[in-house]
C-alpha cells in the first residue's frame, strides 16, 4: 500500500539515515557559500552551462563525428554501443586483445550503469576500483549511493571493520587519515600490477578530442600512469562543442559537486602516448555509449541530458536525505535519479515509474543544478505518462471524482458547507485512507466550509 | 517548484479572487483578510462564485486528464482581463506555470489568458501595486517565523512577504537554518510518503522553532496546515497564520 522509497526511508538504519542527512546537508552548505563567494551572479553562469550543453545535444550527430574526428587524428581508437551488452564485449575484446588480466578502473557513472565491473570479473579479469569510496563499496560487495561520494551512507567505524576483515592494515583503525593511508599502500601495488586502466570522462571536447577528467585523488593518473592501454568509456552526451566551454563546466563542476573551486587533478587527455612523451599508455580506446540516451533525446525530458553528474541536486534534496540512494534501485538516486532511472532503462518503466513520485516538487533540484534542469517539470511529465501507460501507483487517490467534483460548482459548494459535519464526526475511525495517513501524525484544522462564502453574502446584502 | 511568472502581467484596482480550496474548507479568515487588505488598498474585489480548485491534487498525481479538465473549468470561471489574486504561492504557481506544462501539447486560450493575468497576494500587493511599507504595528512585540514556501521559489513572494513584513512595527523575523528545505507537505506526497513528510516536516519545525518565534506565517496555508498539524501532535504547538492576517492584525484601529 506504500510506496517504496518510502518505505525503505521507513525501515533503514537510523545510523545509516544520519550519514546521509549529515553528508548533504555540509555538501549543500559547501556549495552555497563557495559559488556566492566566488561570482556575482551564480544563477546567470548556470543559464550559461544550461545553454552550452543544449547547443552540443541539439548538434549531437555533428560533434559525436567531430568528437570520433579529433580523436582518430590524435591516435586514440574509437567504438560506439548502442546497448550495455555491446559495450562490456567491446571492452572485454580489447582487453582480450592485449592479454589483460588485471587492471584498475577510476570512478565512472556509466560503467556502473552497465555493471562493467561484474562483469569483467565473471571474465576473469581482475577489476579493482581505485576511487576510494568505490574501492570500499567493492570490498564490501555494496551499492554506491551517491554519484560523487559513493559511501556518504557509511561512517569510519563501518570502515575501519571492513579494512580489518580484508586484513588492509595491521589492526582495527578508524582514523580517516590512517585509513586512506592503508587503502594508498594497498592500491599502489595494484597499480603498477595492472596491465590496462578503465576511466570514463566528464567531457569530450568535439573541437580536440580532448577527454576531460576530474577525480580528488589523483586516481585516474594513477591507473594510466604504468599501463600501455587506456580504455575510456563515455557516454554519448557527454560532448561539448569547444574546448573553451570546458571552463564554464569545470568552474561549476567542482563547486557545485563538493563546494571545491577546483578538483584537486583535472586531467586533459588527448590521446595516446606521443612519440616524445616520457610515459602514458601506448594505446587509447574510446566507447561511446547510448543506452537508451537517444531515446531520451527524443523524448519531453531531454533536458536530463544536460546532466553533468555533480550531485548538487541529491545534496539539497529532502527526500534524498531521508531515503538514501539505495533508495532509487539505480546508481543515480536522488532527483537526477528519479528522471534518468525510468528513462534510460526503458524497459523497466513500469518497475522504476514510482521514482518520480518520490518528490515534493520543491524545486530545490532544479535551484541548485549547474545546468539549470527543469527536474520537477521532468518529474511530472513522468507521472503523466506513468498514468498513461496504467501503472498502478501504490496510495494515491483516484482523481477522477475530485475532477467530477471541481468541475460541478453547485456540486462543491454544497459539499464545503456539508462536510462541516466533520467536525463532529469521530474521523479518526473514517475509512478513509489518505485522511488516516495525515491524521496519525497531524492534527486536521477545524472544517469552516463555505463560511467565507456565507461571509461574502452577507456583506454584499448589506452593502 | 522554481517558477518565473509573466514579467507582463496587468495591474490594476479591480481584481478577480481566487480564494482557494483550502481556504473555501478551512481557512475562511484567510479569504476575508485578502478582502479586508485589498480593499483597505483601495483595491474592488470580485468573486467568482463558480471557482472550485486550481486543479493540483490531480496535476501532481500525474492525472493530467483530470487535472486539465478542473483547469479549463477554473479559466473559464477566471475569463476577462482582470488581475487574478491568489493567497496561495503553490495554487498561482499553478495557474502560471503548471497549466502552461499540462497544456504543452494543446495550449488552451482561456488557460494561457489565466496564466499571463494570475498573481500570488503579496507580490501582488508589492510588485503589483507598489505597497513597500506597511503603516501599522502589532499590539506587542512579535517574533515571526516566514517560511518561504516552496512553489514560490523564483517569483517575487519571498522577498515582497519578509520585505513587507519587515517594515511593520513591533514585528521581528526571525532568521533560521536551512530555509531552501521544504515543509514535506506537497500535497498528495504527505499522504502516500507518510514518512518521509514527517521527518521533512519535523525537521523544518527543529530550525523554525529554534529561535522560540511567537508565530509561523508563510504565503501558504497548505504548508501551515501541515506543520502546525505535526507540532501540534509533536506538544510543541505553535500559533500560525498568513501573512495577509498579519498585515490585517497590524491596520491601525478604525
Amino acid at each position: 500500500m506504500h510506496q517504496k522509497i518510502d518505505t525503505y526511508a521507513r525501515t533503514m538504519r537510523e545510523e545509516k539515515q544520519h550519514s546521509v542527512l549529515m553528508g548533504a546537508t555540509a555538501s549543500t552548505e559547501k556549495r552555497y557559500s563557495v559559488l556566492h563567494q566566488d561570482f556575482e551572479d551564480p544563477d546567470a553562469l548556470r543559464t550559461l552551462a544550461a545553454g552550452i550543453k543544449d547547443h552540443a545535444l541539439a548538434n549531437l550527430d555533428r560533434y559525436l563525428a567531430d568528437a570520433e574526428g579529433a580523436l582518430t587524428a590524435n591516435g586514440a581508437h574509437v567504438h560506439w554501443a548502442t546497448d550495455g551488452e555491446e559495450a562490456k564485449d567491446l571492452i572485454l575484446g580489447i582487453l582480450r586483445d592485449h592479454n589483460v588480466t588485471q587492471l584498475t578502473k577510476s570512478k565512472s557513472m556509466v560503467a556502473e550503469e552497465i555493471h562493467l565491473n561484474p562483469f569483467l570479473i565473471e571474465n576473469g579479469i581482475e577489476c579493482l576500483e581505485s576511487d576510494l569510496g568505490e574501492f570500499i563499496v567493492q570490498l564490501d560487495g555494496d551499492e554506491p549511493s551517491h554519484i560523487v561520494r559513493p559511501i556518504i551512507h557509511k561512517n569510519r567505524r563501518e570502515i575501519a571493520e571492513t579494512f580489518q576483515r580484508e586484513h588492509i592494515g595491521a589492526d582495527y583503525n578508524d582514523d580517516p587519515e590512517i585509513i586512506t593511508r592503508r587503502a594508498r599502500v594497498h592500491l599502489r601495488k595494484k597499480y603498477f600490477e595492472a596491465q590496462a586502466g578503465i576511466t570514463g570522462a566528464n567531457f569530450v571536447s568535439a573541437e580536440s578530442g580532448r577527454l576531460v577528467l576530474v577525480t580528488n585523488e589523483g586516481n585516474a593518473r594513477f591507473g594510466m600512469a604504468p599501463v600501455p592501454l587506456h580504455i575510456a568509456i563515455v557516454g554519448i552526451e557527454k560532448i561539448v562543442a569547444r574546448d573553451r566551454d570546458l571552463a564554464v563546466l569545470l568552474n561549476l563542476l567542482g563547486r557545485s559537486a563538493t563546494g571545491q573551486q577546483l578538483t584537486v587533478y583535472t586531467q586533459f587527455i588527448n590521446g595516446p602516448r606521443g612519440k616524445d612523451q616520457p610515459s602514458g599508455p601506448e594505446h587509447m580506446h574510446v566507447v561511446f555509449l547510448d543506452n537508451g540516451r537517444t531515446d531520451v533525446l527524443a523524448s519531453n525530458c531531454k533536458e536530463i541530458l544536460r546532466c553533468i553528474r555533480c550531485s548538487a541536486c541529491q545534496n539539497v534534496c529532502p527526500v534524498y536525505r531521508q531515503a538514501s540512494g539505495h533508495a532509487y534501485r539505480s546508481p543515480y538516486g536522488g532527483p537526477v535519479g528519479a528522471v534518468l532511472s525510468p528513462l534510460l532503462f526503458g524497459k523497466r518503466f513500469p518497475e522504476l515509474a514510482d521514482l518520480p513520485k518520490a518528490s515534493s516538487l520543491c524545486g530545490a533540484c532544479q535551484e541548485v543544478c549547474p545546468v539549470d534542469i527543469p527536474i520537477p517539470d521532468l518529474l511530472l511529465r513522468l507521472r503523466d505518462r506513468a498514468k498513461k501507460e496504467h501503472v498502478k501507483s501504490p496510495g494515491t487517490p483516484p482523481m477522477a471524482p475530485f475532477a467530477a467534483l471541481a468541475t460541478n460548482p453547485a456540486v462543491w459548494r454544497t459539499s464545503m458547507t456539508m462536510s462541516k459535519a466533520m467536525n463532529h464526526l469521530p474521523i479518526r475511525f473514517a475509512p478513509v485512507a489518505p485522511l488516516q495517513a495525515w491524521i496519525k501524525q497531524r492534527t486536521l484544522p477545524e472544517w469552516h466550509g463555505g463560511d467565507f462564502r456565507k461571509w461574502l453574502k452577507e456583506r454584499n446584502d448589506n452593502d | 517548484m522554481s517558477v518565473h511568472p509573466p514579467t507582463d502581467r496587468p495591474t490594476g484596482n479591480r481584481v478577480l479572487l481566487m480564494g482557494t480550496c483550502l481556504c473555501d474548507a478551512f481557512f475562511d479568515d484567510v479569504a476575508k483578510a485578502t478582502v479586508e487588505i485589498l480593499e483597505h488598498l483601495g483595491v474592488t474585489v470580485e468573486f467568482p462564485c463558480d471557482q472550485t480548485c486550481c486543479s493540483q491534487p490531480a496535476f501532481n498525481s500525474g492525472d493530467w486528464k483530470a487535472s486539465r479538465k478542473v483547469a479549463r473549468h477554473t479559466a473559464r470561471v477566471f475569463a476577462g482581463d482582470l488581475p487574478v489574486i491568489v493567497p496561495s504561492g503553490s495554487c498561482a504557481a499553478m495557474n502560471f506555470h503548471g497549466n502552461l506544462l499540462q497544456f504543452e501539447d494543446a495550449p488552451d486560450e482561456e488557460v494561457t489568458s489565466l496564466a499571463h493575468r494570475t498573481w500570488e497576494l503579496m507580490d501582488y500587493i508589492v510588485h503589483g501595486l507598489g505597497v513597500t511599507e506597511w503603516k501599522g504595528e502589532l499590539a506587542t512585540p512579535t517574533k515571526v517565523a516566514f517560511h518561504h514556501s516552496c512553489h514560490s521559489r523564483g517569483t517575487g513572494t519571498g522577498a515582497a512577504t519578509a520585505g513587507l513584513l519587515r517594515t511593520i512595527r513591533n514585528l521581528s523575523l526571525v532568521e533560521f537554518g536551512q530555509a531552501e528545505q521544504c515543509c514535506g507537505f506537497g500535497g498528495t506526497f504527505s499522504v502516500t510518503f507518510p514518512h518521509i513528510s514527517g521527518r521533512m516536516g519535523t525537521l523544518k519545525l527543529d530550525h523554525l522553532l529554534e529561535h522560540e518565534p511567537d508565530l509561523l506565517t508563510s504565503a501558504d496555508m497548505s504548508c501551515l496546515m501541515h506543520l502546525g498539524g505535526l507540532a501540534d501532535v509533536q506538544h510543541r504547538a505553535i500559533p500560525y497564520r498568513h501573512a495577509v492576517q498579519i498585515l490585517r492584525e497590524a491596520l491601525p484601529a478604525g
